[in-house]
Parts: structure tokens; C-alpha cells; sequence
């Protein structure tokens, strides 16, 4: 019952996007997808979610994800996408339960409103999703994510979340609040994948991270054993530094600049 | 929502039964028909071979038009869409105006065997042909895509447009009018044998359309989504295209080209009701049958004993509505 990549490829057209990619990720852990602009993180977890043709062996719960129908893969897992749009003027808790197939009206009701409440949105039910800001509108996606993928651990297996960037338009507060709800989801047994931008962030909250650079797992492992100067470094190609926090031991990262004369000295 | 529009639809519909060019008074023989007399010959044959076929037409040109509307606006995630994008409209406008002009040219043993019914079958002949091989046009390794689907049927268009022009170009006078009031649409030839050809094609593909409520609610956050919350996105696409070519082909064929409605309806309802498919489908098909039905109540009585054509009093009537729910949303259509 986990999440196996084994020896994927993917290519768009006649660029090799990925090539040979072996990756696992484990139900009760956040496992993070970090690395450069264009080193197919994005791309991973899209194969990941059946979106894309590609080589190799995917496998979720044991289900092949490239020949598996779509509704067996929704059955176990919900998809935060990177941009979402929608054509028309639904409102927010119509948004979230469009995800819901199983179960009555007055239970997709009950769940979807529960799943605004715990994204924060709980008054936003009535509201137009068009009218939302960016922020809030990529919290009713997840919120419809959080409702499809409900139940982190069932009796059949774990429930996934594949979240793609599932920060970039929040505020601090609620970058917090999201990785929190992910974290949460893991920590009760479900399976969480995410494609992360802010590596402070992934330092704080996740299980394990997977270091990707030029379609390559560059490292994977905890954090502390995988952000390290070394391995951040040479995936994004320029000078950092990781330390710890003063309280626990999550790692954080700053950027180094390079002064005039070649030597390496803190950012302002 | 749909108990009311279908109440209503009734009620116009047996009105719409009592209007006409004829003089004979109709509400008279439709009471004895609720009684169970007898009807005089003329009577009978105005109502049952006239007015009846008629009105059929009008419901199932209306809902085909109407469920075509609102399935292709889902389809294309865009509220400008209608069946007109699929090809449909400028393949069957071919279709009919080659069956118009060359008509001369056909084999005695079609025209004779066919014979009034040339118009419509070409017509529905060319809105297939054009949607079928749009559709091959743009799905590449069984994908299909909508934005060369959109794309791709502009061009379609402007050829077929471009064909009608030849045909029209070499047509004579007689031709020219026959082919420009089939251009503006009209219930007027109506018959028992147009409503039988065309109605089992519009019941079924309008029926299998609103089973695409969730299909359509799915495409709505973007195809890769709708596919994440378990939706086999081809299949609907595969279903939209094929149930819209099948019922607005098959209603252009018998009615000509009947604009607004099929952009109109889907929305007034969404004012009404909102955007969720599932129940906007149904009510599609009732509100579309209920405005075509009362729009050619209109076309018959307003330069009575005369009749506009149809397709006249669905844009004078539809363009302004349109204007209206365009500024009245303004802000919420986002292309």
C-alpha cells in the first residue's frame, strides 16, 4: 500500500523530460518533491497522478496508474493542481463537491461544508468562486481535494493527497495552515505527496524529501539527512547554506550571494 | 424548476394548437376532442395534419437546440459556445443548399424515391459529415482536443461557407429564394412523416445529453481535474459531440437555421438556477421546446395570414435578451 515509481521516463515530444526515475513515497509520511525550475517535479507528480503517457511502472495501492480507470484512482486519491480555472459561476461548496460521486445529496452537503471549515473557509460556502481571491480559491480546491480524499486511512488502504505547489499563492499564515492540514493527513495514516517551491517550509514540515535535478532524483531521505549545503547546492545550481533552528531541529536554508571579490557572504 | 417549464410548455403548446392561418376556430373542435366527438374534416385535418406535427416539431426542435446549447458551452467551458462550433450549422446549411441547387444534377431514381425529403437529408448528412470529420481533425492518439476542435471548426466554417457561396453563386432566382428562407428557418413545412424522422434521433441523443450533467460539471475545473475526480474525459467528450451532432443535425435538417436558442436558454436557466449541469440539461430541453414553440405562435399570427420566418423571431426576440444577460453578468464572463 505505498506510492512505487520504478524506472519511469516521460518525454514531450523529443525531449526526455525524466529518464529512469526510481521513487517511493509511504502512507503516514509527507513526502516532498523539491528542486529547480525544470527539474520535472512537476512532471513526476503528474505521471504520479495518470495525467501523463509515460515509461515505466507506476503503482498506487497496487493499482497500475497508467492502466487503471479514472474513477479507481479517485476512489484513493485527490489531485491539487499547480492553476486551477473554472467556466462558470459556481459557488464555492458546489466547487468542493463536485469531487463527491458516493453517498446522498445531504452527505456530500455535510462533508463538503466540513471540508471548507477545515481549510478556514467555513463562511464561504454561498459565496461565487470567481469572486474569491487567488489565496481563497485555491483553498476551496483544496477543500474539494480534502472531500474527495476524505478518510486518510481506510480498511481497504490509505487515502492519498497529491498536491502540486498546494502554497504558491498563500499568504504566511495560511502557507502554515495548509502544511499543517497535509501534515495532519499523514500523521492519520493517509499518503501525502507535494511538489514544494519553499524548501523552509519543506524543512519544517516534511517526512521526506525528494531532491530532483534534471529529471534525476538528485537525493531522497529525511530532511536532515538530505538538505544539506552539498545536495541543495548542486540541484539549484547555486551557493546555499542550511542551518537549524534554534528550537528542534528542523533545517532552514539561506541563499548565499557572491560579493565582487568571489567570496561567499550572507544575503542581507 | 422543470415542473413548472413543462406545465407551462403544455399549456402554450395546446394554445399554439389553436392559432393559425385558417379561420376555423380551433378551441371549439379541441373540446370536443377532450369530450370525445367527432370532428368535422377540416377541422381534423388542420389539427391533426397541420397544427399537431407542427407543434411536435417546435418541442423537439427547441429541446435539440436548447440541450445543444448548454451541452456545448459545457464542452467548451466557454458561455459563447453553440452547436454552430461543432460544424454542425454550416455543414447541414451546405448539405441543404447543394440539395437546393443541384437537385437538377441528382438521379431520377433519388429524387423520386426522396423526393421532398432531399432538402432534409442533405442537410443532415452534411451536419454529420462536417462534425465527424472535424472531430478526426483534431483527436491525435484517441485525445481529443477542444481548442482544435474550436479552431479548426472556424476554418471548417468559412469552407463550407465558401462552397455554399459557389452554389449559390450558380443558383437561379427560384433556388436563391428557397435556399435563403431555408437559411432563416421555419416550422412551415411541417408533417407527421419530418416530426417521425427526426424525433426518435433528438429524443435519444437528447436523453443520452442529459445523463452528461456530472461529465460536464467535471469539465468545468479543466479536463486534468475532471479526470482526477474520476471521470473518463473522453468518453464524455466522445458523447457530447456525437449527442449535439445527432440533435441539432436532425433539427436543422427539418427546420433550416433557427438562431439564440441553442445560445440563449442555457443562460436564462443559469440565472435562474445556476450553473450544475445535472439539473440544467432537463430544463434545457423544456425551455427550448417552450421559447421555439412560442416563437412560431408569434411567426404565424403577427403578419397573419402570412408567416415570418422563425428563425427571424428567435433573433429579434434573442439578440436584445442576449445584450441583456450580458450586461447584467458583466464581471462574471470570463474568457
Amino acid at each position: 500500500m505505498t506510492l512505487t515509481v520504478r524506472n519511469l521516463a516521460v518525454h514531450y515530444g523529443r525531449k526526455t523530460v525524466i529518464d529512469g526515475l526510481y521513487a517511493d513515497a509511504l502512507p503516514g509520511a509527507l513526502t516532498a518533491i523539491v528542486g529547480p525550475n525544470g527539474s520535472g517535479k512537476s512532471t513526476l507528480i503528474k505521471a504520479m497522478c495518470g495525467d501523463l503517457p509515460y515509461d515505466g511502472t507506476i503503482t498506487l495501492n497496487g493499482i497500475d496508474v497508467f492502466r487503471a480507470q479514472p474513477w479507481e484512482l479517485a476512489a484513493v486519491r485527490g489531485v491539487l493542481p499547480q492553476t486551477s480555472t473554472l467556466a462558470f459561476p459556481f459557488h464555492a461548496i458546489e466547487v468542493v463537491k463536485i469531487g463527491l460521486t458516493s453517498g446522498t445529496e445531504a452527505d456530500h452537503e455535510g462533508r463538503a461544508s466540513a471540508a471548507l471549515a477545515r481549510v478556514g473557509l467555513a463562511g464561504y460556502a454561498n459565496r461565487y468562486y470567481q469572486e474569491l481571491s487567488g489565496g481563497e480559491q485555491q483553498r476551496v480546491q483544496l477543500a474539494r481535494v480534502l472531500a474527495q480524499a476524505w478518510a486518510p486511512a481506510t480498511a481497504s488502504g490509505p487515502n492519498w493527497l497529491m498536491l502540486d505547489e498546494p502554497v504558491s499563492s498563500l499568504d504566511i499564515a495560511h502557507q502554515l495552515q495548509v502544511m499543517r492540514i497535509a501534515q495532519n493527513f499523514a500523521r492519520a495514516g493517509g499518503g501525502v505527496v507535494a511538489v514544494m517551491h519553499d524548501l523552509n517550509l519543506t524543512g519544517l514540515f516534511a517526512d521526506q524529501v525528494l531532491v530532483m535535478a534534471e529529471g534525476q532524483v538528485l537525493a531522497a531521505g529525511r530532511p536532515a539527512d538530505v538538505m544539506t549545503d552539498g545536495v541543495l547546492s548542486r540541484a539549484y545550481g547555486c551557493d546555499l547554506r542550511v542551518n537549524t533552528a534554534p528550537q528542534g531541529m528542523a533545517p532552514f536554508v539561506l541563499p548565499h550571494s557572491i560579493d565582487a571579490s568571489g567570496n561567499a557572504g550572507f544575503a542581507e | 424548476m422543470h415542473v413548472w417549464l413543462a406545465v407551462t410548455l403544455v399549456v402554450v403548446g395546446l394554445f399554439s394548437l389553436t392559432i393559425g392561418a385558417t379561420d376555423v376556430s380551433l378551441g371549439p373542435a379541441l373540446q370536443k376532442v377532450v369530450r370525445g366527438q367527432a370532428l368535422t374534416r377540416t377541422e381534423a385535418i388542420v389539427l391533426w395534419d397541420i397544427r399537431a406535427p407542427r407543434l411536435a416539431l417546435g418541442v423537439l426542435v427547441g429541446a435539440a437546440l436548447a440541450v445543444g446549447g448548454t451541452v456545448m458551452q459545457g464542452l467548451f467551458r466557454n458561455p459563447l459556445a453553440d452547436p454552430g462550433l461543432v460544424g454542425v450549422s454550416a455543414g447541414a446549411g451546405l448539405g441543404a443548399i447543394s440539395a437546393i441547387v443541384l437537385v437538377g444534377f441528382a438521379p431520377a431514381w433519388l429524387v423520386r424515391n426522396v423526393g421532398d425529403h432531399l432538402v432534409p437529408v442533405a442537410a443532415f448528412l452534411g451536419g454529420w459529415g462536417s462534425t465527424l470529420l472535424l472531430y478526426r481533425v483534431s483527436t491525435r492518439r484517441g485525445r481529443t482536443s477542444v481548442a482544435t476542435m474550436l479552431l479548426a471548426g472556424i476554418a471548417l466554417g468559412a469552407l463550407a461557407g465558401a462552397l455554399s457561396g459557389i452554389l449559390v453563386y450558380i443558383s437561379d432566382d427560384r433556388q436563391l429564394r428557397d435556399l435563403t428562407f431555408w437559411g432563416l428557418g421555419s416550422l412551415g413545412g411541417a408533417s407527421w412523416a419530418k416530426a417521425l424522422a427526426a424525433g426518435p434521433i433528438i429524443v435519444i441523443s437528447v436523453l443520452a445529453a442529459c445523463a452528461l450533467g456530472r461529465g460536464l460539471n467535471g469539465l468545468a475545473l479543466g479536463e486534468a481535474t475532471a479526470a482526477h475526480i474520476g471521470l473518463n474525459v473522453q468518453r464524455v467528450k466522445n458523447m457530447a459531440i456525437l449527442t449535439v451532432a445527432a440533435a441539432t443535425g436532425a433539427a436543422v435538417a427539418v427546420s433550416g437555421g433557427i438562431g439564440f436558442i441553442g445560445i440563449i436558454v442555457p443562460h436564462l436557466l443559469r440565472l435562474a438556477m445556476g450553473p450544475d449541469h445535472r439539473p440544467l440539461l432537463i430544463n434545457a430541453a423544456l425551455l427550448g421546446a417552450l421559447l421555439l414553440v412560442l416563437a412560431d405562435v408569434i411567426a404565424r399570427v403577427i403578419i397573419a395570414p402570412a408567416e415570418l420566418p422563425i428563425g427571424i423571431v428567435t433573433a429579434v426576440l434573442g439578440a436584445p435578451v442576449f445584450l441583456w444577460i450580458l450586461l447584467r453578468q458583466r464581471g462574471m464572463v470570463d474568457l
